[in-house]
């Protein structure tokens, strides 16, 4: 455990119920006796959490898992591409899945009631998250994400997933259009589409559309180019291929 | 105090009031009819039309009898069991030809049988139905049907306790007076969880249990589950298996309120109509399409128990109507013997 001379160690609680976050600081302050502690904020869901991160920069995150929107496991995922990520310490009130996924991967979790001792000994070696153990955890607990996340000049960008309109691969990157600009990112094709195959549609090879954002499918005016597709808010037509045609037809009656 | 049902222990009648007792009746004599046609002709053609001909006579005459032997249980209940068969199996048989005769003399000359064979034919079909709902009884006996009714108990969250344990902890040192309602409210539901659930409960001990599990939500989720209740016209004193609303309402958090950052509504909507009760329950549907399977498992497990208590008196209807989700249970209205006493106090 850290002496109290050294910097306190600096803590932010994420937890979108109000009386779990009173819960954890009260057993923080407890700790707050054998080891050197700050709490540098709260937030009360993963999107604010993302934002209090980036701004204050705590050491640790204490991160419930189950919340509305973005949950724990996906606030940890785009915490891989800040540039010092803070070691995460999951809390759950019941989960024997992702427990499982914790416990085979070694990653540090908290069952809620959250005990002082607990928390002590989780606190005093707290560590960050492998790619591999989160991959795990996602696995474990099968939810789309709400957002992607890519890093610009060492910022975290946050996609929101109902503003992308298309995505396209091209050679080593996808290209990510929203109706307001451009972005690229690492990722394959086969894995975006199954994660949100629910909400995007192959049109292409190499193109996945927003399904709610389809206006009309016309035929190209040379009958050899198959048809093309039009989505809200673009000015560019996409190529729809011949094969994906009729799966398309499918898909959308 | 015995369950509103007609799975009631060897012993008990067969309710030919119940809804599921008259079409099962209904159906096996048709069936009857049909074969007993289908033995008469040569072909499916003249089958049919002798089964058309003999039902005219056959379903009103049925009806007739099945409405004198619902009308003539209040007084066959007083018998005990072998008298009182026998009492059904008299009115099964001499009903029939009763019918007929009155039939006979004011309204059209029917010769399709005589006297001695509608009796022999409605005493062969009365021993036959009464064996079969004699042997029914057994077969659901109340071990039998006991044993399902507790595998089927309501189970609540883990996750739903622990978090209210949290919740509770988070009272202690600011607010004591809360924390203590709190407990109060969490012994009271896990009292009701732990009994064994076989006897049916009021509305009125139903809808105190499921405020006392709404009072714990409320204290996690704060304005992010609103509450509404229409059930100023809501017979309190009807009987209902427990744990019906309270596991529903539970649902309704859990995919409706809990997936969503914005408050949302729930609405229990709870009357009586006539001689049944409509529990109506609903809530927002998640943004998402998070998955409903644990929800349908509830739903079944709801249904089987009120299946079991009530037969085909009760169903149960959920459907998703924009961008709200309802439930919509039906049950016959039925009361406690004694009014005012609620089944709970007379526990075991």
């Amino acid at each position: 455990m850290r002496a109290p001379q050294e910097s306190p160690l600096r803590l932010l609680l994420v937890d979108d119920e109000l009386p779990a976050r009173r819960r954890l600081r009260e057993v923080v302050e407890d700790c707050a006796n054998t080891l050197s502690l700050e709490i540098t904020g709260e937030a009360d869901s993963g999107l604010s959490a993302l934002a209090e991160i980036q701004r204050s920069q705590p050491d640790a995150v204490l991160l419930d898992i189950k919340m509305p929107g973005m949950d724990g496991i996906e606030v940890a995922q785009h915490l891989q591409k800040v540039a010092y990520p803070p070691a995460v310490i999951f809390t759950t009130a019941y989960d024997h899945y992702a427990c499982q996924a914790f416990e085979v991967n070694a990653v540090d979790y908290l069952m809620k009631p959250v005990r002082a001792n607990r928390l002590a000994t989780a606190l005093s070696k707290a560590r960050g998250l492998s790619r591999t153990a989160l991959d795990a955890l996602r696995d474990a607990h099968p939810k789309a994400r709400t957002h992607l996340s890519l890093s610009e000049k060492g910022r975290l960008v946050l996609i929101p997933i109902e503003e992308i309109l298309y995505f396209r691969a091209e050679l080593k990157y996808i290209t990510i259009k929203t109706s307001t600009r451009e972005y690229l990112l690492e990722e394959s094709l086969v894995r975006l589409e199954a994660e949100f195959g629910n909400q995007f549609l192959r049109i292409h090879r190499n193109c996945l559309v927003a399904r709610n954002k389809i206006t009309q499918i016309d035929k190209a005016s040379a009958p050899e180019e198959g048809h093309l597709l039009r989505l809200h808010g673009l000015d560019e037509l996409l190529p729809v291929s011949r094969r994906q045609y009729a799966l398309l037809r499918e898909a959308l009656r | 105090m015995q369950s509103k049902n007609h799975n009631n222990p060897p012993g008990v009648l067969p309710n030919f009031c119940h809804l599921g007792t008259t079409l099962r009746v209904i159906l096996a004599v048709e069936l009857g009819a049909m074969l007993a046609a289908l033995a008469d002709m040569p072909t499916l053609q003249d089958a049919l039309a002798l089964f058309t001909e003999r039902s005219a006579l056959l379903q009103p005459a049925l009806l007739f009898t099945l409405l004198a032997l619902c009308l003539a249980s209040p007084l066959l209940r007083h018998l005990n069991y072998p008298l009182a068969l026998t009492g059904m199996f008299v009115l099964g048989t001499l009903t029939p030809v009763l019918f007929t005769t009155l039939l006979d003399r004011f309204w059209l000359g029917l010769d399709l049988l005589t006297h001695a064979q509608t009796v022999f034919f409605s005493a062969v079909v009365t021993t036959l139905l009464l064996s079969y709902f004699h042997l029914r009884n057994k077969a659901l006996s109340p071990a039998v049907t006991e044993a399902r009714l507790q595998a089927l108990q309501a189970r609540i969250r883990p996750h739903f306790l622990f978090n209210s344990l949290n919740a509770v902890l988070s009272l202690v040192r600011t607010d004591p007076r809360r924390a203590e309602v709190a407990l109060e409210d969490l012994s009271e539901l896990f009292r009701a969880l732990m009994r064994e659930n076989r006897e049916l409960t009021t509305l009125e001990n139903e809808i105190e249990l499921t405020r006392a599990y709404l009072g714990l939500e409320q204290l996690r989720l704060g304005e992010r589950l609103q509450v509404i209740w229409h059930i100023d016209k809501m017979p309190a004193e009807a009987l209902i298996p427990p744990l019906v609303i309270q596991p529903l309402v539970e649902n309704a958090i859990y995919h409706g309120i809990e997936p969503r950052s914005e408050p949302g509504e729930i609405s229990l909507n709870i009357y009586r109509s006539g001689e049944s009760v409509h529990i109506v329950i609903r809530n927002p549907l998640a943004e998402s399409g998070s998955s409903h399977h644990g929800n349908k498992l509830a739903l079944g497990n709801i249904q089987e128990r009120l299946a079991l208590h009530f037969d085909l008196d009760a169903n149960l209807k959920s459907e998703r109507m924009g961008a709200v989700y309802q439930v919509h249970i039906t049950l016959p209205y039925s009361r406690a013997r004694t009014p005012g006493i609620s089944t709970q106090t007379t526990a075991r």
